[in-house]
This record gives C-alpha cells, structure tokens and sequence, in this order.
C-alpha cells in the first residue's frame, strides 16, 4: 500500500474537502482545479456539508483485494446537496433499508487495513441520515 | 468560590473554565446479555446489564472520536483552528504506535497549531485528558483544548467482562468559562497503586481480580475521590441536581451513589450501562452527555471516574444558560441509544474481530 497516496487524500476524505469555480460557482468533488461546466479555473477550497441522498446503489458481495472482509457490503452513488456525485461506500444499513433518494449524512469510518501490520486508511462513507436531526 | 488551599487536593485553575462543547457516540449494533448468557452458561447465569453496544466492522476508536468531536464542535460553534490540544483517552487505540488524535485533528480541521497525544489510564483515561485541557485553558496556554474518552472495550469470551465492555463515548470541548455551556468549579484526583485490572502489552484481552475490582479498588477510589471534592468545595449530595458515576456495570455506580447520599432521580439519567455497557475511557463521559441533554440552567453535576490500576477523578460541574441553545446543534446521547440494530453471538464475533481467518 503506498502511504503518500492515501496521505495526499486526506483532506477529501477526511472532510470532503472539494473546490467551487469563482466563475460559476459550481462545486467540485473530488478538486479537479478546473471547473467541470465553465472550464475556468476552480481551485477555491469549499467542505462540502456531507449531506445528500441516494442516487442508486448497489450490494457487492464479490470484494475487490483488501475488502473481501467486509462483504457484504454497499457501494452508492451519493448526490450530494451542493450538486456533485460521490461514489462511496455506505455504512450502518442493511441491504434490504436502502432506495433510491434516502436522505444520508457524510461519516469517516475505516476504509481499509493493510493487513496485520499495514497502516490503517480511513475516508468517508455515508449512513442513513439520523431521524432526530432531520426532524429538525 | 472557595480560595486555593493545596492541602486539600482541590484543583482550579487560575483563570475559570467550563465546557463550551460536547458530544457522544455509540455504535448502532447491540449484543443483549442474555444472548452472551446463552453462549457461555445456557442461559442460566444472571447478567449484569440488559446490553451492551458493539462497534461495526469499519468503525474503531479514531472513526468514533471523530464523529463525538464533530458534535462538540456542532454544539461549541468555533472556529477548529483556535484548539491547541486535541486528547484522546481511549486503551482500545487503533495502532500501538501512532496517535489516534492526530487522526482526529485532522478530521476536524484542528491541525497544524495544536498538541495532540493519546492517553492511557484504563477507564479514566478520557477524565484525565479533561483535567489535562482544564489546566491547558486555565493557564492561558490554550484558549480551547479537546478532550475525548472513547473505547471499543475488549472482553474475553466466556469472562465476566464480555457482557459489559462495550463501545463509544464522548468529547468534551473545555474553553473559557465565558463561552461555557457549564462551568467547571473545580477537579479533584484520588490514584494509589491497586492493580486490580490489567492487560499486558500484546495481549487481546485484559485480565482482572475478580472480586478484588470491588471494594479495594472501585468504591475506595470513588468514594474517595467524590468526598475528598465535595468537601473542599463544601457542598453535599443535596447540592447537586445530577451525578454520574464510572460504570462498569448497573450495580457499582448505583452503590457508590447511594454512599454518597445520592437518590435514584439524581444518578439514573447519567446511567447508560444497564443499555449500552460499560464504554471504558467513554463511560462517565457519555454518562455526563446524557444529563447535559436534559440539565436545566444552575443545575449543580457531580462527576466522578474510575479507571482500574487505580484511579478516579471528581468534577463540580454547573450549567449554564447557554446549554439550552446548544444542545439542539446536534445528535442526543439518547439518539444515539435509541438508534439499535440487535446482533447475535456469531455476528458480535466478526465484528469484535475475534474469528481468525
């Protein structure tokens, strides 16, 4: 596993950390530093909200190198409430509770382990939004 | 307040400090006693709690840190670059050898000014760190200083702790006492060398003396150390409108209460053991989140830890105005209880990591 990769990462995936264009003031995720409707440039910092909803999803019981302890478990689009979409993993859900426009809030868990002795990479993921705060 | 007089053990810092941020976390999944009960003893042993809280296979104490911080800064509303510490107290800490709080400040954007370490002091870990960030804002060194108790609790499978080590906690934000949601009056710490609870160093799982973790060891150091602090700050049990205990079961935080003249409507709403377990470095903690979601302004709050090997710190805590605006900025201690998802014996072992693949 490469360290510096993962480490380079963290403020996206630690925070959600993307850009908005100064232009168009369309928001960015993952930074790309150049805005994807405009095409000026676009290296404002912006921290997304980490909310949204479920655009689609998926249950993957068939796991890529370093997730095969975890299955089964799901992958979504996610939309997030300033535009963009996020492929992520979900978390806290049973396969059978999710659908299509499931209000869901931004957590970081563990995204992988290196083995035994291998670093620990964690990143967001996203969860079924808690009631109590969508009351609100 | 009371003049500074060391020979009483009362610790104050010059500069007054409160707690200007707070939150809790545990984990969705739950493993009822009864069902440990059936695994171990057919059912036919009593149990000591009705269930405990288990962490999800991609959560650990970094990732539950996190998300407690994230409410205390939700509830606190300051900016993350003001924090100068950020403490984590935790004996379930994801590496060996690398902060869990670096990971934290991180997270929540605390980083680059400020300290960061890991504590250790079995169960009181979280208190001390408190204490620690108390001394840190008092002094002036910091004007905000995170600390956070938090634990995914070993227990040995068949053992008496498997049915109470549980997981989650809390972080409290302390700051000055002008901003604060409560008022710290002032601290108080009672240790002696009483190895009472232990696990050696690569070992999964704790080892413990049975009936000696009672007497000599947790209601010494208590009620020790919540009398030693009730008398230098001259108030008794009827000052108080709330109290909350270490709790390693049901049993030993309500006895201690009771001691201490403590009635059931004062300690039972910072008893979360009986349905989350014992949280370790997070259990008083969690249990003082519980009564800041309900606490009323001028509301006094005894706090007093535990941690085994052995120690225990005291708070006299006061709330303030403030709590009523804040505590509504994010998820309730008794959200977070009420958000379950009931797990069996072979499930809690794959999620406790206890199979060997």
């Amino acid at each position: 596993m490469e360290v510096s990769r993962h480490w380079r990462l963290q403020a996206q995936r630690y925070q959600l950390v993307g850009e908005t264009c100064d232009s168009c003031g369309v928001k960015l995720f993952p930074p790309r530093d150049v805005c994807l409707e405009c095409e000026a440039p676009a290296q404002e910092l912006y921290t997304f909200t980490g909310l949204g909803e479920i655009y689609s999803y998926t249950t993957i019981y068939d796991a890529p190198a370093g997730f095969e302890h975890n299955t089964p478990y799901m992958v979504a689009l996610i939309k997030l409430e300033e535009g963009p979409l996020v492929t992520a993993q979900l978390t806290d859900i049973d396969p059978s509770e999710a659908v299509i426009g499931m209000p869901v809030e931004m957590v970081t868990r563990k995204l992988r382990t290196d083995g035994d002795e291998g670093m620990i990479v964690y990143g967001y993921k996203f969860r079924p939004a808690v009631e109590e705060l969508t009351a609100v | 307040m009371n003049a500074y007089n060391p020979s009483n053990g009362l610790m104050r810092p010059d500069r007054p400090v409160g707690i200007v941020g707070y939150g809790a976390y545990v984990p969705r999944y739950r493993i009822p006693a009864a069902e440990i009960s059936r695994m171990w003893t057919g059912g036919t042993g009593g149990v000591p709690i009705k269930e405990k809280a288990v962490n999800g296979l991609d959560e650990d104490v970094a990732t539950m840190s996190i998300e407690a911080a994230r409410n205390a800064m939700l509830r606190a509303q300051i900016n993350p670059q003001e924090i100068r510490a950020v403490w984590v107290g935790s004996e379930s800490h994801p590496y060996a050898v690398k902060p869990t709080s670096t990971i934290v400040a991180e997270a929540i954007g605390a980083v680059p000014n400020t300290q960061a370490a890991d504590w250790e002091f079995a169960c009181k870990a979280g208190t001390e760190a408190m204490q620690a960030a108390i001394a840190f804002v008092g002094s002036g060194m910091a004007r905000y200083a995170l600390s956070i108790g938090m634990d995914t609790a070993q227990g040995r499978p068949g053992d008496a702790l498997e049915y109470t080590a549980a997981a989650g906690g809390a972080a409290i934000l302390i700051g000055p006492a002008a901003e604060s949601l409560v008022l710290i009056d002032g601290s108080y710490s009672f240790v002696t060398d009483t190895p009472d609870f232990w696990r050696r160093a690569h070992a999964d799982y704790p080892s413990h003396g049975d009936r000696f973790t009672g007497e000599p060891a947790y209601f010494k150091h208590v009620l020790g150390a919540a009398e030693a602090l009730m008398t230098a700050v001259n108030r008794t049990a009827s000052d108080y409108r709330w109290a909350v205990f270490h709790q390693p079961n049901a049993k030993f935080p309500e006895r201690a209460a009771q001691a201490l003249g403590f009635a059931p409507d004062q300690f039972k709403v910072g008893l979360l053991s009986p349905r989350i377990g014992n949280t370790y470095s997070g259990s008083t903690m969690i249990g003082l989140t519980a009564i800041l979601d309900v606490a009323e302004p001028g509301d006094r709050i005894l706090m007093v830890s535990y941690g085994s090997g052995a120690g225990s710190d005291a708070f006299d805590l006061q709330v303030t105005e403030r709590l009523l605006e804040a505590r509504g900025r994010a998820i309730s201690t008794e959200g977070y209880i009420a958000r379950r998802t009931e797990i069996d014996y072979a499930t809690y072992t794959r999620y406790r990591d206890k199979l060997k693949l």
